[in-house]
């Protein structure tokens, strides 16, 4: 069995809005192998989630996949009948979303909606898919599932509905999970929690998640790989030991000092980047990151940097890292 | 539903002695209302049915045998305990008590009132859901555009319209009565044909436009993303899902146009001749009948407040946060 799950080449989402078109991804590439955690961070609005969604194609009508590849498990997602893709979606690849308090249709009992969804991807009776479904949710680790059966999301707390919407993604036994900041609105106990569940999914069950934060503390924890984005593009992508030991792209950096440490003295300062995220609409022909750069050069308002492999497994997209180390971090332009 | 629980139920309990409590000052407020309204139409009941023949004794004595020259108040009181009693009083007009004509003629506007509200829902939904899926498609402008003017139309001009052009010009329907099931059901049918169209329109694009206007506000939610994200079909995303969580606005606007079904009634029987309530308050009103307009209009003041009664048990149900905003609980 190949050991690769998925594999996208080239990615480009756009939306088309009647102020002009957003480059929400141009040109991203990367690949997972199977029981593998990737995590994707960035900014708000620098594409993450648009990321996870082009690739089961859940995309608004103004937004489409206008070039790039994307394969998983054998299956080029971009050429795939409707059908077909509806039978992925929720089976062999399940989505998380961030706000689980909405990722739940609120008029409908969660246990019809578990079975609702066991039985679109199996051919299972109502006694059945309920069985199953009371079985998930005590895998996930929810007291009393039968009652829970019986609640409407807006009587459970938000980490209970993560946990239902956990139970629901893997009632299918799925391949894939995309988790598109799965903790970011819950309190920090429960968040350890559902990240601990997560984890202990892909161990158990060797599911493949793609883990989608701003927190690089959730990475540091989950991830095996890293994708940074900026500006709809990738700035830097590797594995996450090299990226901890040796981060080379300056918008990571940024990403770093603005992370609240515990091993840092209290005393110093959260640096938050300055500046704001590019406007989509306005990114290409150069470094969507010179007008925020400390580093920045006079190429990097000419030329857009191309991804480029700095290092074995370490690529980074970036003027200044070509990979004989020119650049240190927090060298401010020394040499200017 | 199996697993209705008890706090639902306590509920549903609540709203319905929330409601009954309602009608007393409601109805209280409607007979005073129409009491001294009906005594403000210009013209004399007595004279009216003795005819323009009568002399002023005969006027007099009959007044006096209906009880209307006693004091206003104490006619007033009368009524009040009469109501109290179950008993609506007389018709003048028609010599027999309010009540059995009211309920012998309720059927009748009944079967169109009820008839055009089905339709409206069964035309009028399917219609405001495609739109909402369909959003700047040509059949979303289009139906929008008849649904903008099937709102504005005036009901009487519209039966007039129907009348001139079906059956005058046309000679399609028949405009005049309801038909008999003995003429065979299509003769009933025909009968209902206008007044039913009639009485269609205006909820028919009420209903098009809410049921759009709230689909289009859900189908953006993060729950019907998600639900796609689950795989599910379409068909039920929209149908059942996203209909379900479209529906509290447009369950308040069936419950008005429902009640507002009742007046627009009135004047649709008149113009179609249609023997139901509309046409015998319009007859009551015509020869000034206190008690049978004071009784009709009784009457249709109860059922709004139970249509009214029937759209917050029908919210309980379909919406489960109705219920646990209304319980009070944290
Ligand atoms: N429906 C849409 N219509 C138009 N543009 C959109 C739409 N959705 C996303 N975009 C564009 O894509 C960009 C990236 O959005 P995305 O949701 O992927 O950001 P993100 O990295 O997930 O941010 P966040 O951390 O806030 O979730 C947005 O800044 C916006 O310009
Ligand atoms: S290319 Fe230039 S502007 Fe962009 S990150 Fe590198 S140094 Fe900064
Ligand atoms: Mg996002």
């Amino acid at each position: 069995m190949n050991d690769q799950i998925l594999q996208v080449n080239n990615l480009k989402t756009y939306f088309f809005t009647a102020s002009g078109t957003a480059k929400a991804v141009d040109g991203v590439s990367f690949t997972m192998n199977r029981g593998q955690i990737m995590g994707i961070v960035g900014e708000s609005g620098s594409g993450k989630s648009v990321t996870a969604s082009s690739l089961i194609r859940l995309l608004p009508k103004t937004g489409s996949i206008v070039d790039g590849e994307v394969i998983f498990d054998g299956h080029d997602m971009r050429r795939i009948a409707n059908r077909e893709l509806l039978k992925l979606r929720g089976s062999e690849i399940s989505m998380i979303f961030q706000d689980p308090m909405t990722s739940l249709d609120p008029v409908f009992k969660i246990g019809d909606q578990m079975i609702e969804l066991i039985r679109t991807h199996k051919n299972l009776s109502q006694q059945e898919a309920y069985r199953t479904a009371v079985e998930m949710l005590h895998l996930v680790g929810i007291p009393e599932p039968e009652s829970r059966m019986n609640a409407y999301p807006h009587e459970l707390s938000g980490g209970m509905c993560q946990r239902v919407i956990i139970a629901m993604a893997i009632s299918c036994q799925p391949k894939f999970i995309i988790a598109d900041e799965p903790t970011t609105a819950l309190d920090v106990t429960v968040q350890a929690q559902i990240l601990g569940l997560l984890k202990k999914l892909r161990d158990e069950m060797g599911v493949s998640i793609l883990m989608i934060t701003h927190n690089l503390g959730i990475v540091w924890e989950m991830c095996d790989t890293v994708m940074v984005m900026y500006g709809g593009t990738t700035v830097e992508y590797t594995e996450m030991a090299q990226l901890y030991a040796n981060p080379l792209h300056p918008y990571t950096w940024g990403l770093l000092d603005s992370m609240p440490r515990l091993s840092a003295p209290p005393v110093e300062e959260l640096k938050a980047i300055p500046g704001t995220p590019p406007d989509l609409r306005l990114t290409g022909g150069c470094c969507a990151f010179y007008n925020r750069c400390p580093y920045m050069r006079e190429i990097c308002a000419k030329e857009v940097p191309p991804l480029v492999e700095v290092e074995p497994g370490h690529l980074v997209a970036c003027h200044r890292q070509n990979g004989d180390k020119t650049l240190v971090r927090g060298e401010v332009n020394q040499d200017d | 539903m199996a697993d209705i629980d008890n706090e639902q139920v306590i509920q549903v309990l609540k709203t319905i002695l929330k409601r009954l409590v309602q009608l007393v000052p409601i109805l209280f407020v409607v007979i005073t209302l129409t009491f001294v309204l009906t005594r403000m139409i210009p013209g004399n009941p007595a004279a009216i049915l003795l005819g323009p023949q009568a002399s002023p004794a005969d006027i007099a004595r009959m007044q006096e045998e209906l009880g209307l020259n006693k004091p206003m108040l104490e006619q007033y009181v009368n009524y009040l305990t009469g109501i109290s009693q179950g008993d609506f009083g007389k018709s003048i007009s028609y010599n027999r008590p309010v009540l059995s004509l009211i309920l012998e003629r309720l059927p009748a506007t009944l079967q169109i009132t009820l008839t055009s509200m089905v339709l409206a829902v069964f035309i009028g939904v399917p219609i405001g859901v495609f739109s909402a899926v369909k959003q700047y498609s040509a059949f979303d402008y289009i139906f929008m555009i008849l649904a903008l003017v099937g709102v504005s139309m005036p009901i009487f001009w519209l039966g007039l319209m129907l009348v001139l052009v079906f059956s005058v010009k046309l000679g399609w329907f028949a405009v005049l009565g309801m038909g008999s099931l003995q003429n065979g059901f299509w003769d009933v049918v025909q009968h209902m044909v206008l007044p039913v169209v009639c009485l269609t329109t205006i909820p028919t694009a009420t209903f098009a436009r809410i049921t759009r206007s709230s689909m289009l506000e859900v189908v953006n939610k993060e729950s019907i993303k998600a639900l796609r994200a689950r795989g599910i079909r379409e068909s039920l995303v929209i149908w059942k899902h996203a209909l379900k969580n479209a529906l509290p606005p447009l369950i308040t606007v069936i419950g008005m146009q429902l009640a507002s079904a009742f007046s627009g009634a009135i004047l649709t029987e008149t113009i179609f001749s249609w023997p139901g309530m509309g046409m015998l308050i319009y007859s009551a009103v015509f020869n000034r009948d206190y008690a049978l307009i004071q009784g009709a209009v009784l009457f249709i003041a109860i059922i709004f407040v139970f249509v009214n009664l029937i759209v917050d048990l029908i919210y309980l149900v379909i919406n489960p946060r109705v219920n646990y905003e209304g319980g009070g609980t944290p």
